[in-house]
């Protein structure tokens, strides 16, 4: 009854093109983020922050990278893993080597550098696609889960091959605490969301699904490709970088070869098919559910005094994922972020059927 | 014509580094020849796997992602099953299971998913190997598991005549060639002489139009999984024989992915020939070219087999989309 | 239909195309000029090649011999192996002939597609859409909204194009490609499958496009009826050749056209 869109009458193009147009959405957007950064640090425990809360942030920025190519541009990617590893890596060899510099110029400086690498194995999506380019990303994660666990320099010649890094120390703020981590990973990841949810609805975003959709008519209405793919591929490897580099700062701390594998690749996949491809938000929701589905596995059979075995555990969270994406690739194509539009559209017309 | 010059450069560029180790002297003869034979030992398990990705893609269409994860199941359940029953016994039930799993793929997955795109169905797969690679191990254990096919391990020296030492080869690799290709005559025989073969042959042509003159294409998608379950299985015993049967399988399986971009989706031969490739390419590289990069370089060690079959693969991409021996398709609008 | 408006010079021509794919020739060695604000069109059987001739001025496929020579900045100019960016970009539109809408987009933001290619804020001020990004996405949504009214299709604007039955599919196409505000519009069947009050519509929007436009049309379409009505002259194409050339009359007259069309064997 409350959730209508009457009345509210948009006398402008620009009021029409607002990123959420009903106005009961911005008072929810508004009451929600107020709620995260300032109710959740007070009332949150330190396992839900670091546990929790910290990756879903964190994985749900990757993922909001992943789904700008493959949901938006339709360019498939099973090798993401590989720029989240170019970011981690880009950043502690940043602050190794320039410790003055502030940690967000740093932030920056290792997306533009994971851009860059993005853009280099998306140069053969101009002339491949499908399960082509899958290989060429695929070039892209085998490739460099090798150079950072051999070329020495990148890892400061430490004898294990893993890295460790300092605090991150914020024009003295240090991002010590699990609420100061997470107010941090919230902010980063709020403002990073905005300019996805922009770019997605300029005509860069058009171009993108343009080419998704029909890229011969794309083409001939005179959308580059060249430019829509590799914006996309740079875009993406942006926002992943910068994923990995909080993923190895905050969220681990330090970290082994083959911490960005190809499972976390498949991983960020899952999270978008789940999700919702082509969906922002169903980004969120994807990393939400990878978060939390090992969490409900352990808790739930606990629960109900049938704890399961490690092994079994870990079995069943695969076979779930398994079964799920396929549910959802033939039930719900768009996943999550779709069946919550259905929701919200039933709302709207509540408490008529039609 | 600028396409053969990409092709033919390519092709110059691994013949180069075929001869380069014996032309520098890096290896004396006889190692290089055991190299050599190390890396098509490899490549046959390769060209296993991707003959089974072969022609689940000429059938329906797919990209069978899930097909290392049918090596590690079919390798799985044989080895545990023989350990109740003789192993002929356990490899005729493992067919069994195999075509289970094809009919159960069949409704669950495919049948729903007709028409879809393909990356929409290569995702599908990869859901398919998750979900395959967690059962199998719910079900069969995650230890590492052993299947003898009952052939001596130990290698044989042979043609100590010819090189001085002599060379190494392992029998079970042998039979493992001998195997792989009875499979693929066998195969052949099968698409040329049966009327099941014929059908699948007009159904890759041409799926419409197989329909259209009452070819089965539910059954034929079940018959073409099946097969490529029998596949797997013969290349997870070889497999599971040789490494040992485990998780690691599935993961290897990932190399199929080159050797069928290699070889072309839609070839059988491309598919025996991109394994043996591969498998020479990189253990060649390994060998003579890794330990040349690790002095250069100084890296902490060598393992560029891990990539090297991709990076190839890529290049080739950018020379010959289609694959040695795939159809080039032509964009309509 | 448009005589009053009269023809002007030749703003395209078409000169000894030929295009093969494998042995197979699609186009022989066809040449044709399209004037300015005339309605031009491009029929024969099936087969005969009319959507591989719209591929080729297109810059979708690119002839073995032959050229294309457009008029930019007043001169007739031969151009080779443009790409379909080029040839957007020098004023030629397109609709398709199986539907190529973009399927996950909506009515709205298909036709802003057809802006693309005006739209030049880079990429930072689009994520942060801010002054010039802003003020560009509502000029271009005006120039949008006009056409939308144009095509009657208000209603539909937010809708994905997907849900939309087959006839409006149709004009939201043509929307898309006036949008790029052509000098030269393709259109690749436009009528195919509507019924007929469906066709009166879309013949009504093409000719309202030719004449408040002044948009030149190239017309491929199968309906003789609406062809002989609102062409101002017309190509026959057979098996790739140019078998006819000239206005409606002098077509309807022509022997081999005939011939082509009853089927009598060559």
């Amino acid at each position: 009854m409350f959730y209508r869109e009457n009345g509210q009458y948009k006398t402008t193009y620009g009021a029409d093109q607002q990123m959420l147009p009903i106005l009961q959405d911005r008072i929810f957007m508004a009451v929600l983020l107020l709620f995260a950064f300032i109710g959740v640090p007070l009332l949150a425990s330190d396992y839900l922050l670091l546990s929790i809360l910290v990756p879903f942030l964190i994985l749900a920025l990757a993922a909001t990278g992943l789904n700008l190519l493959v949901g938006y541009c339709g360019q498939i990617s099973v090798g993401h893993a590989a720029f989240m590893a170019v970011g981690a890596y880009s950043a502690y060899n940043i602050v190794l080597r320039v410790p003055q510099l502030n940690f967000l110029v740093v932030l920056v400086l290792a997306g533009l550098i994971a851009a860059a690498v993005g853009m280099l194995f998306g140069i053969p999506s101009l002339r491949i696609k499908g399960l082509y380019l899958a290989v060429a990303t695929l070039a892209a994660q085998f490739f460099m889960d090798w150079t950072f666990a051999r070329v020495k320099w990148f890892t400061n010649y430490a004898s294990s091959g893993s890295v460790s890094t300092a605090t991150i120390d914020l024009f003295g703020w240090r991002v010590d605490t699990p609420a100061r981590k997470y107010l941090f990973l919230l902010a980063v990841v709020t403002v990073f969301t905005l300019m996805a949810k922009n770019l997605v609805r300029g005509h860069l975003g058009r171009a993108w699904m343009a080419m998704r959709d029909m890229d011969v008519a794309a083409e001939v209405i005179g959308i580059r490709p060249v430019y829509a793919k590799l914006t996309a591929f740079a875009v993406s490897s942006f926002y992943v970088g910068v994923a990995g580099a909080l993923w190895g700062f905050v969220h681990l701390g330090s970290w082994e070869p083959l911490a960005f594998d190809i499972n976390l690749s498949f991983t960020l996949l899952f999270m978008i098919i789940i999700g919702g491809m082509g969906s922002i938000l169903g980004s969120f929701f994807g990393a939400l559910f990878i978060v939390a589905l090992p969490i409900l596995l352990n808790q739930v059979p606990a629960m109900l005094g049938l704890p399961l075995a490690t092994a079994t555990k870990s079995h069943l969270e695969v076979m779930i994922f398994g079964s799920l994406i396929i549910f959802f690739l033939i039930a719900e194509p768009n996943g999550l972020a779709r069946l919550w539009a259905i929701g919200k559209e039933k709302l709207r017309l509540w408490p008529f059927p039609h | 014509m600028k396409q053969h010059i990409g092709i033919v450069s390519v092709g110059v560029l691994l013949l180069a580094g075929l001869v380069a180790p014996l032309a520098t002297g890096a290896g004396t003869p006889g190692f290089y020849t055991e190299v050599l034979l190390g890396g098509l030992m490899a490549g046959v398990l390769y060209s296993l796997v991707a003959l089974g990705i072969v022609l689940i893609f000429k059938a329906s269409g797919v990209f069978n992602f899930a097909q290392g994860a049918m090596v590690l199941f079919a390798a799985l359940s044989v080895a545990r099953m023989a350990e109740a029953m003789p192993l002929w016994a356990a490899a005729l039930l493992g067919m069994g299971i195999m075509v289970l799993v094809a009919i159960v793929i069949e409704r669950l997955v495919l049948r729903p998913l007709v028409n879809q795109d393909g990356v929409v169905l290569l995702m599908a797969t990869l859901g398919v190997s998750y979900f395959m690679d967690g059962f199998g191990q719910t079900v069969w254990g995650s230890d590492i598991y052993s299947i003898e096919l009952g052939i001596a391990k130990e290698p044989v020296m042979i043609l100590e005549g010819v090189f001085q030492g002599g060379i190494l080869i392992n029998k079970d690799d042998v039979a493992a060639a001998l195997v792989a290709a009875l499979l693929v005559a066998l195969l052949a025989l099968f698409f040329q002489k049966t009327s099941t073969g014929r059908a699948l042959r007009a159904v890759a042509d041409d799926h419409q139009a197989a329909q259209s003159i009452g070819i089965p294409l539910n059954r034929i998608w079940v018959i073409v999984w099946s097969v490529a379950g029998v596949v797997a299985l013969v290349a997870g015993m070889v497999w599971g024989a040789k490494l040992g049967v485990q998780f690691s399988i599935s993961q290897v399986a990932l190399k199929a992915l080159p050797v069928v971009i290699l070889g072309g989706f839609t070839s059988v031969p491309g598919a025996i020939i991109g394994g043996l490739i591969i498998g020479v390419g990189e253990k060649m590289a390994e060998v003579f070219l890794a330990p040349v990069l690790v002095k250069t370089f100084d890296l902490a060690g060598g393992g560029i087999e891990n990539w090297f079959a991709y990076v190839l693969a890529l290049l080739f991409l950018l020379v010959r989309p289609q694959g040695l021996f795939g159809e080039k398709l032509i964009d309509r609008v | 239909m448009s005589d009053a408006q009269g023809a002007g010079d030749v703003i395209l021509a078409v000169e000894g195309v030929t295009l093969s794919f494998g042995g197979v020739r699609a186009l022989n060695e066809v040449s044709f000029d399209v004037r300015e604000h005339e309605v031009r069109s491009i029929i024969g059987p099936n087969g005969a090649g009319k959507s591989s001739m719209l591929n080729v001025i297109n810059g979708v496929y690119h002839p073995q011999q032959g050229t294309i020579r457009l008029r930019m900045d007043g001169a007739l100019r031969e151009f080779h192996d443009m790409d379909p960016h080029e040839v957007a970009l020098s004023g030629i539109a397109r609709t398709f002939q199986n539907l190529a809408l973009f399927k996950g987009m909506s009515v709205l933001d298909n036709i802003m597609t057809g802006r693309n290619l005006r739209m030049h804020t880079n990429l930072l001020l689009q994520a942060l859409r801010i002054g010039p990004a802003a003020r560009e996405e509502i000029e271009h949504r005006e120039a949008v909204e006009l056409i939308i009214d144009f095509l009657e299709i208000q209603a539909y604007r937010k809708t994905p194009v997907g849900r939309l039955p087959y006839g409006l599919q149709k004009r939201v196409d043509l929307g898309r490609a006036l949008a790029m505000e052509p000098s030269v519009l393709l259109l690749d069947e436009p009528m195919a499958g509507m019924n007929v009050e469906e066709k009166q519509d879309m013949c009504r929007f093409i000719l309202d496009v030719n004449d408040q436009m002044g948009t030149t049309i190239v017309l491929i379409e199968h309906d003789m009826g609406v062809v002989m009505d609102i062409s101002d002259r017309v190509v026959v194409l057979d098996y790739g050749r140019k078998i006819g050339d000239g206005t409606p009359e002098e077509v309807r007259g022509n022997q081999a056209v005939i011939d082509a069309y009853l089927g009598v064997s060559h």
